[in-house]
């Protein structure tokens, strides 16, 4: 459907699809606005959908930019059915949406396809953001791909896997001293004084929207059918509530029948103001000072929480948290039951999905979809220390006694056998 | 006191242009006062009934009135308040 304008989500103020983000009347969020659907044309809309590329652009049907020529594909990750997690849970159906397997490995590649996408239609020749990481190497990487200039500003203390991953690309690395929400602060005076494209702030109604295509591809590959639930995670809570209008969208438009997904937010226990808020009935945040291993998701001061609590309270979902160690298990739990090897934002999907499942809240018969948005290699600090190698000389005998001194110790590996101990 | 208060981009056609202003006070809440005493618009483009809007962020020197005392916030002399859109991150 074209995108016909920027509408304001407070008070429906339309303006032009340029470069801004904020409703000049009531400083609301704008959102990409689309001439409304016809369901008589779902036939060929999902012909169009399925003889597209295997890419975000098969859905430029819903985008506010058919992204011809984009040099950077992304999307049209896997979507698993993870059966030895659902039994380790006592759950009847679980599909994993891994989305690591992305051109720099995590959803990030998304919503920087859109937005940059979108900036090179309205000339932009620089592109910037501030990251918590994983959208620091997708805006590195696209600028790269695309030949534009970038400038990437990130906290300090950021895992060394991020900030090498997005150094080799040859943006300007900008490591600002403070939290993330401190670097988004500067970011935001930044873009009103400077003629760039900040994906996250004056491109964000386009960036937003790259995140529906997540819906999409699960809708899709599912055969056009809604899964019961979402367990997904929650930073900014864009994410969160973009997978949640991208299935509106196409029930709208015919291509899926039913009801909107149960939603359930995954926060960590150290940056945890969305589910805070729920927990205490708010429909607003209070920020707070993030403190915890899932770098990607600490941000204190998420401008989308109220949407991420409307949403989990209308479709009878919940918005939880988690511990560091409940994070540590969960990354292990994900590798270890379904071979994907997710960093710390994954690690808390999964071990609220465990939480879910642990306290009974998930039916018999629902389908569940946990959305992965990262990859491990970018986090290696969580699970260093959490099993060890058996050191052996090179000889048969070496390995042999080797195995019959485990054999003692540690039964088959599974689930179940986790090892704590450690170097 | 005299306190320096930034103005967003999005807020400077009912400033007359101005990306900073000088006003006098001693909390947040005279700051804002001031503001909307001297630009009568802006009251309510960052305001309504129950307060500051939920997407309006207010910072001095660079930390979050909602770390502090919120419109309570004291302002020294010299300070510098920022007003700026909530903008969600990631």
């Amino acid at each position: 459907m074209p995108p016909v304008s920027l509408r304001c989500k407070e008070c429906q103020t339309e303006y032009a699809l340029d470069a801004r983000y904020v409703c000049e009347r009531c400083f609301g969020p704008l959102e990409v606005a689309y001439a409304p659907a016809n369901p008589a044309d779902a036939g060929e809309l999902k012909r169009r959908i399925q003889a597209g590329p295997h890419s975000i652009w098969r859905y430029g049907d819903f985008l506010p930019t058919d992204g011809r020529g984009y040099p950077l594909p992304a999307g049209w990750t896997p979507l698993i059915r993870a059966d030895r997690l659902a039994r380790e849970l006592g759950l009847a159906e679980v599909w994993v949406k891994n989305d690591a397997a992305n051109p720099t490995h995590s959803f990030k590649d998304r919503v920087v396809s859109v937005a940059l996408a979108r900036a090179r239609e309205l000339g932009f020749e620089t592109i910037a953001c501030a990251s918590t990481g994983n959208l620091a190497n997708a805006v590195a990487a696209h600028a790269a791909a695309a030949g534009l200039e970038s400038y990437v500003f990130i906290p300090s203390d950021l895992e060394e896997q991020k900030i090498l991953a997005t150094g080799v690309y040859g943006t300007n690395l900008v490591a600002v001293g403070g939290n993330y929400d401190d670097v988004n602060r500067l970011c935001t005076e930044l873009s009103g004084d400077h003629d760039w494209a900040f994906v996250n702030i004056n491109m964000r109604p386009y960036y937003a929207e790259g995140s529906k295509t997540l819906a999409f591809e699960i809708a899709e590959q599912l055969n056009f059918e809604l899964p019961d639930r979402i367990v997904a995670p929650i930073a900014s809570g864009s994410l969160f509530t973009k997978i949640a209008r991208g299935f509106t969208e196409w029930i709208d438009a015919g291509l899926l029948e039913g009801e909107l997904p149960i939603f359930n937010g995954a926060q960590a226990d150290g940056c945890s103001p969305v589910a805070q808020a729920f927990a205490a009935g708010l429909d607003f945040c209070r920020p707070v000072k993030p403190d915890t291993i899932a770098k990607s998701l600490a941000i204190g001061n998420p401008a989308d929480g109220p949407y991420a609590l409307d949403l989990a309270r209308a479709s009878g979902g919940r918005i939880d948290s988690v511990s560091d160690e409940e994070i540590r298990a969960g990354i292990r739990l994900l590798a270890q039951t379904t071979g994907v090897f997710t960093e710390t934002a994954g690690g808390v999907t999964t071990a609220v999905l465990a939480k879910l499942a642990a306290r009974g809240e998930i039916g018999p018969d629902e389908r569940v979809v946990i959305v992965i948005t990262g990859e491990g290699l970018k986090t290696l600090d969580a699970v260093r220390g959490t099993f060890s190698a058996w050191q052996i000389d090179a000889s048969v005998a070496a390995f042999e006694a080797a195995a019959a001194e485990r054999a003692g110790a540690v039964g088959p590996v599974g689930v179940s056998a986790r090892t704590g101990a450690v170097h | 006191m005299a306190v320096t208060v930034k103005i967003p981009a999005q807020l400077r056609n009912v400033t007359d242009g101005a990306a900073t202003v000088s006003v006098e006070a001693t909390t947040v809440a005279e700051v804002l006062d001031a503001l909307f005493a001297r630009f009568g618009e802006l009251r309510a483009r960052i305001s309504d009934d129950t307060g500051l809007r939920r997407f309006v962020n207010v910072y001095v020197a660079g930390e979050d009135i909602r770390f502090l005392a919120g419109l309570d916030t004291p302002v020294g002399d010299g300070a510098q308040v920022t007003i700026l859109p909530a903008v969600a991150g990631g």
